[in-house]
């Protein structure tokens, strides 16, 4: 089995949220705060929601919609946010930008809104990631496998959206160590393909289970 | 067996991985707890879970706890009421007595930690004493809309700690500090959660009086307007004319009039029905409240007043739908259609009672995905990881 030219450290993740005192109670000030609250949070309502719903099958997509259909029981906006796939922007400016414009037409076509309670409202926030190495290191495609089938699932995460989004990496930390030190480009971009939106990170595992052993298997025909 | 590796077989594959290494990380380094006191709910049911774990991983954890007079509890009794948003009286002369008992407990207690956790209103001005080292305050409570008098005193002393902890954002102010949010969380080994073999069940249930020939519908919680168990009874009421089935209300009355008054008027609904059951239990009866939510068919947390209640991650524990009020610390447990329902009124309790007793496939089904859902989000497990994050972070 072919050797990686330099070796694969699997690292899990606890994700530390803050709170940033920045509240919405109905639409207009959600579009308000959208526009104006940290990149770091816009990341955490979209892209940290795949994190946190882990569980059952994420439902709204991120917490905007989850809030406009739940709290504010504005049903129209909320499936107007919902189908929004934080992983087709290229920037969170981008995608920002996108949220802000399906919340301002859709402002356009309310005459009134209901005020909530403070306890209703959205309230904004960010996250810190704190990195944990799982180690050991693993050098082949089939150790991968055996690390990947056991870490835990905040490893998903951190390796593919955390990598990508936040960290700069495009092809996420998965699909580079197949194409840079293990020379298997076609891996890395059958991997970078997984549709990761409205998922779970359980599933996204599973996924990448079947491409790495299909290449297993290739390697031994 | 230790008790982290008893944590392994409970906790998501990997988590415990996790918690060995961060603890690895932070080994050397000292934390300490302070709170009111070791007994009773809150804050110290959770620091009697959490200290003996974090001192099995490794990671030097101690816990202190400040005491005075009759005038200083009831004068840090009354700010935090306060604070929660009550209208209450206390005077210049109570706060000057609670800071300066503060002063003299700084003098009798250990506090050099590099990571201080101050839990909610009694021990938090020990902050002015501080020394070196992170100190966090921990507000176990909902402090969004506090008393105006009691918060202008009382920012000036959340403003010297580093950082704050709330439970939900929705409980915290806007601080001049960072405000982090960490859930509270379960105990999967403590007598109100673990296992109960099948005899064991039997034997409290039958000592609390209680059977299982019918649908049992279960509320557990203080006799309280906010948590609401007079409509409760009305939603049961509801039900009962569709489906025969028990109710039992089990918890304690508050030392105070309103409180008294709920019991007497559930005591003077239940003399009337055989199969409405009050049950008071004292503060300790973790085992019968254990049996009660193993025996339970579906658990109702009709709470009305704002609380993280984990009464409800306790019921999804043991694989049981939850019918819950539409609170913010509730709705952020229950998965709407998934774990159970959140409802706004009695009658909204009844529908989906008789939804569920009517599409009874439905209720392991809901059962067996809430337990999923608080083995993630609400196991001490996940609380680790945030302290020992929250550690690495704060204090690297």
């Amino acid at each position: 089995m072919q050797a990686a030219t330099h070796p694969f450290v699997f690292t899990g993740c606890v994700e530390l949220r803050q709170a940033l005192g920045l509240d919405a109670l109905d639409e207009r000030e959600l579009l308000d705060r959208v526009r104006e609250a940290p990149p770091d949070s816009i990341f955490f309502h979209t892209y940290g929601y795949f994190l946190r719903h882990r569980p059952v099958t994420t439902a709204y997509g991120n917490d905007f919609a989850r809030w406009a259909a739940v709290e504010a029981r504005d049903q129209i906006l909320s499936e107007r946010l919902a189908v929004v796939d934080p992983f087709s922007f290229a920037t969170l400016d981008e995608l920002r930008e996108e949220l802000v414009t399906i919340i301002h037409d859709h402002l356009r076509g309310v005459d009134a809104m209901v005020r909530l309670p403070f306890a209703r409202g959205f309230h904004f926030q960010q996250s810190h990631i704190v990195e944990v190495p799982l180690g050991p290191e693993v050098s082949t495609l089939g150790e991968f496998r055996d690390g990947l089938a056991r870490v835990d699932a905040s490893a998903i995460y951190l390796h593919t959206v955390e990598a990508r989004v936040r960290r700069g990496r495009r092809s996420g930390d998965f699909g580079e160590w197949f194409a840079s030190s293990l020379g298997m480009p076609a891996l890395a971009d059958e991997v970078a393909r997984i549709d990761a939106h409205l998922t779970t990170l359980e599933r996204v595992r599973g996924r990448l289970l079947d491409l790495v052993e299909a290449a297993l298997q290739e390697g031994d025909a | 067996m230790s008790r982290i590796a008893e944590y392994r077989h409970l906790a998501p594959q990997g988590t415990v991985d996790i918690l060995e290494r961060l603890a690895e990380r932070v080994r050397g380094r000292r934390f300490l707890h302070v709170s009111g006191g070791r007994l009773g709910g809150g804050s110290a049911q959770s620091l009697r879970a959490v200290v003996p774990v974090l001192n099995d991983l490794g990671v030097d954890t101690s816990w202190e706890i400040t005491g005075g007079d009759a005038s200083y509890y009831t004068t840090a009794r009354v700010l935090q009421a306060a604070l929660e948003g009550g209208e209450r009286v206390f005077t210049e002369d109570g706060i000057e007595r609670y800071v300066e008992t503060n002063r003299m407990n700084a003098k009798k207690l250990d506090l050099h930690a590099d990571l201080v956790f101050v839990h909610d209103v009694q021990p938090a001005s020990l902050v002015t004493e501080r020394a070196a080292g992170r100190w966090v305050w921990r507000c176990h409570f909902d402090c969004a809309a506090p008393q105006h008098g009691a918060w202008s005193f009382f920012r000036s002393v959340v403003d010297r700690f580093d950082a704050a902890v709330f439970s939900l954002p929705q409980y915290a102010r806007r601080l001049g500090v960072p405000a982090y949010i960490l859930h509270p969380s379960i105990d999967p080994l403590s007598d109100r959660n673990r296992d109960l073999a099948p005899r064991e069940l039997q034997t409290v249930l039958a000592s609390l009086r209680v059977t299982q020939d019918k649908p049992l519908l279960l509320q557990i919680g203080p006799f309280t307007r906010g948590r609401d168990p007079l409509g409760v009874v009305n939603a049961y009421r509801i039900v009962k004319k569709h489906h025969d089935v028990r109710l039992v209300l089990a918890g304690q009355a508050e030392d105070d009039p309103d409180s008294r008054e709920v019991l007497a008027d559930l005591r003077e609904a239940a003399r009337a029905d055989e199969d409405l059951t009050v049950l008071e239990l004292p503060a300790d009866a973790h085992i019968q409240i254990n049996a009660l939510q193993r025996a339970a068919t579906i658990a109702i947390q009709k709470s009305i007043q704002e609380g993280f209640d984990l009464g409800v991650a306790e019921a999804m524990w043991k694989g049981k739908p939850v019918i819950g009020g539409a609170t913010a610390g509730i709705a952020q447990q229950i998965i709407p259609h998934v774990s159970g329902y959140i409802v706004h009124s009695v009658e909204g309790t009844a529908f989906r009672i008789r939804q569920l007793l009517n599409n009874r496939e439905q209720i392991p089904r809901m059962g067996a995905a809430g337990r999923e859902h608080v083995r993630r989000a609400f196991l001490i497990t996940r609380q680790l990881l945030d302290y020992l994050a929250l550690m690495v972070h704060l204090a690297p």
